[in-house]
């Protein structure tokens, strides 16, 4: 057993992280969320160089043009990915690059898509998602920049160009100034095409882990947020840091955070349906709280439009609104308690 | 990473799994929770029990007469022991998990020759006297007074919450040598002593909890001679002395009662389900909650054992957030096993109850959740010192 990260892992978390900080800075985050409403559009520039550094095609086959690591490497990238709240439909286009022929999980009962969607692993496509399963909420993001939807429905997926959606989609105005979202009618039902059968359940658990993933980075960056302003922010003739009380709100982060991690990692390790229940769970909590927590940390300030603080906020709601809900990850987990056999752990 | 197990830890598990299967059922009954010789009889009778099969001391280190085995067997061990439904360490913690180490690292071969073995052994049982009536939280200003007297010191004060004081034959002691004062501050001028329990001065005042069980003691000091070889490390150094041996802790040191927490949790569902509460969502979402808690603290603790087991040290941020959330989950499962109890969380007999009305003390015991937060604050995310 040896549950920490290898030195390859280390080197693709740091490359990503960097890569993030010199395309991604603050700046650009201010200039999608300062520029352009709720309306934003996906910078494809940037959506082209993560394609080429692999991002999308991380879980890919070497065979298949890929990466050919797995999902604890895509878990650390998508990570550094919601540290910088990266916007766009990340997620869903990763798992659209797997869809093609020869991607299949072997001996799985999938059948896999006829083709993946083309350009979606060089970052060349946009595919954005939506769930049509029991109890999902219907929305998408950035339908507008999307070339590609992809499609859960019942136990199969299926890949829909974006145009398909133009009439049943609506836009709302996002919570998130860097997440437009849509809702599609509820009477919308996709029509069976070329998807890929059975693939459903696996895209969901993916998804939900690769979204809990990115949740992890943004509690991880709300922690150092808040511990930067409480050690720069002088009140009392003190830094507000040496005060007990605001100490303890950041221990309470730090221990949200660390126990998110670590159930994110694992599940990533052993991708069961329940560790990724409880995943998702704890890192959507930590994501919210550790955002709500840093907020009050920064106090007036933390109020502004100008910190970023409450961009953390918003996109940790959205995120713990996609894929499973705290509601669901909650039933599974309790089903879970059920079943019989050796203590489950 | 990687969670799987190395063929040799496999072997490990397997080999304690069949010895396992042979000797437990050959234990006799367990004792009556309030008779504590008995108690004693039956942790270090399963002490010789381990010590005869190889396994006493599995994480010391082999020149004290361990097994030196490595924080992933330890690891495993605990867990084979508690899924297994084995005794707890019980009465021989303090020599096992903190006298002994102590020893082991710091004591004379004289002093490591005539304690380990019957600590490995199960024939002496210690306890410790740290905490004082005024040195809770800041122990480090414990009063506890020890005058040198030709090749003894003398020793008088009070220690409290001292666990299996009526049963032990030894105590690791602090006290002060030194008073505090403008040139000593209040870490310099404390020693170990290992002290006889049964020495003339000892008196030994039962307190009962919350629980209405006696489970710690008072320990009354009025001037008892300790002779001075019985000191561990150098005069004046016994605050250091101490801190070595935390260094020991691996992320190993909760693994049982992880474990036991999923076991009661999942008993819960059980009895809820019998009883009708499973059909209200709140209830189970609330179940389902702890359980995703609990997973956090198996994975903690594989994630702190793989970093001791890499570095060779003590698991660092970690650690701490180990030790909040688990002290916290505790609580939160018994609260919930009150819930699922309904009208019978109102009886003291009943396991979940006692065990309720116990789990009050983790967020106090080992340092409190307060004490803890302003650890990870300052130590681990660099603020400034509080006040």
């Amino acid at each position: 057993m040896d549950f920490q990260l290898d030195d390859d892992q280390r080197a693709l978390r740091d490359g990503m992280r960097d890569l993030l900080e010199r395309r991604f800075p603050r700046t650009r985050l201010r200039t999608v969320v300062d520029g352009h409403g709720d309306t934003a559009p996906l910078d494809r520039a940037l959506w082209r160089e993560l394609g080429t550094a692999g991002f999308f095609a991380l879980r890919l086959p070497e065979a298949a043009g890929g990466v050919g690591l797995g999902l604890p490497e895509a878990v650390l990238a998508m990570e550094e990915a919601g540290r910088t709240l990266l916007p766009g439909p990340l997620v869903a286009t990763q798992l659209a690059a797997g869809l093609g022929a020869g991607n299949t999980v072997e001996g799985s009962a999938e059948v896999a898509a006829a083709n993946a969607v083309e350009g979606a692993a060089e970052g060349a496509a946009v595919v954005t998602a939506l769930d049509l399963g029991p109890g999902a909420d219907r929305l998408v993001e950035h339908l507008a920049s999307a070339d590609a939807v992809l499609v859960l429905s019942g136990e199969d997926a299926e890949v829909l160009p974006a145009a398909a959606l133009a009439d049943p989609a609506r836009p709302i105005r996002s919570v998130d100034p860097a997440t437009p979202l849509h809702r599609v009618h509820p009477a919308f039902e996709a029509v069976a095409g070329t998807g890929a059968v059975g693939a459903a359940a696996r895209l969901r658990r993916e998804a939900a882990l690769l979204t809990a993933a990115q949740q992890l980075g943004s509690a991880s960056r709300t922690v150092r947020m808040a511990v930067d302003h409480a050690t720069a922010r002088t009140q009392f003739g003190r830094p507000i840091g040496a005060f007990q009380a605001v100490q303890h709100l950041c221990a309470r982060m730090l221990v949200r955070a660390e126990s998110a991690r670590s159930v994110v990692y694992a599940a990533a390790v052993t991708e069961e349906a329940r560790d990724i229940a409880a995943a998702k769970l704890l890192a959507d909590e930590a994501a919210v709280h550790n955002a709500r927590d840093c907020l009050q940390v920064h106090g007036g300030m933390g109020f502004t439009w100008e910190a970023d603080v409450h961009l953390h906020l918003k996109r940790a709601w959205v995120r713990a609104g996609q894929w499973q809900t705290a509601a669901a990850a909650e039933e599974e987990l309790a089903a879970g308690l059920l079943l019989t056999g050796e203590t489950g752990l | 990473m990687d969670l799987a197990f190395t063929q040799d830890e496999e072997d490990f598990r397997h080999g304690l799994r069949a010895w396992l299967a042979d000797v437990l059922p050959t234990l006799p009954d367990r004792p009556d929770p309030a008779d504590w010789p008995a108690r004693r009889a039956y942790d270090c009778g399963w002490q010789r029990m381990l010590y005869d099969a190889g396994y006493a001391g599995l994480h010391w280190p082999k020149d004290a007469g361990g097994r030196g085995a490595t924080p992933t067997q330890h690891l495993i061990f605990l867990e084979e022991t508690e899924r297994a439904g084995a005794p707890y360490v019980g009465a021989n913690f303090v020599g096992l998990l903190h006298a002994g180490p102590t020893i082991a690292a710091e004591g004379t071969p004289a002093q490591r020759a005539r304690w380990l073995p019957p600590i490995l052994r199960g024939d002496q049982v210690w306890c410790q006297g740290f905490s004082e009536p005024d040195a809770g939280s800041d122990l480090a200003s414990l009063r506890t007074r020890a005058e040198r007297d030709g090749d003894s010191y003398v020793v008088s004060g009070s220690k409290i919450w001292t666990s299996h004081a009526e049963v032990a034959d030894w105590c690791e002691l602090l006290v002060r040598t030194t008073p505090m004062g403008p040139g000593t501050p209040k870490h310099r001028g404390i020693t170990w002593l290992a002290l006889p329990m049964d020495a003339p001065g000892v008196t030994v005042r039962p307190l009962r909890t919350l629980a209405g069980t006696a489970e710690f003691a008072e320990v009354f000091l009025d001037e008892v001679r300790v002779p001075v070889d019985h000191r561990i490390g150098a005069e004046n150094d016994g605050w250091r002395v101490t801190m070595v041996t935390l260094s020991f802790e691996r992320g190993t040191a909760f693994v049982g009662e992880v474990i036991a927490c999923r076991r009661v949790l999942e008993a819960l569902a059980r009895t809820a389900k019998a009883n009708g509460r499973w059909d209200d969502p709140v209830l189970r979402r609330r179940l389902g909650r702890i359980a995703a808690a609990c997973a956090a603290l198996w994975r903690l603790t594989q994630w702190n054992v793989s970093e001791a087991q890499r570095t060779g040290g003590v698991p660092g941020v970690g650690g701490s957030v180990f030790k909040l959330r688990f002290s916290e989950v505790r609580q939160e499962l018994y609260e919930a096993a009150a819930e699922v109890l309904g009208p019978d969380a109102l009886d003291a007999g009943h396991e979940w109850v006692a065990d309720r009305l116990s789990s009050l003390s983790y967020t106090i015991a080992a340092g409190t959740s307060q004490i803890q937060r302003n650890i990870v604050a300052e130590r681990i995310l660099g603020l400034p010192k509080g006040r």
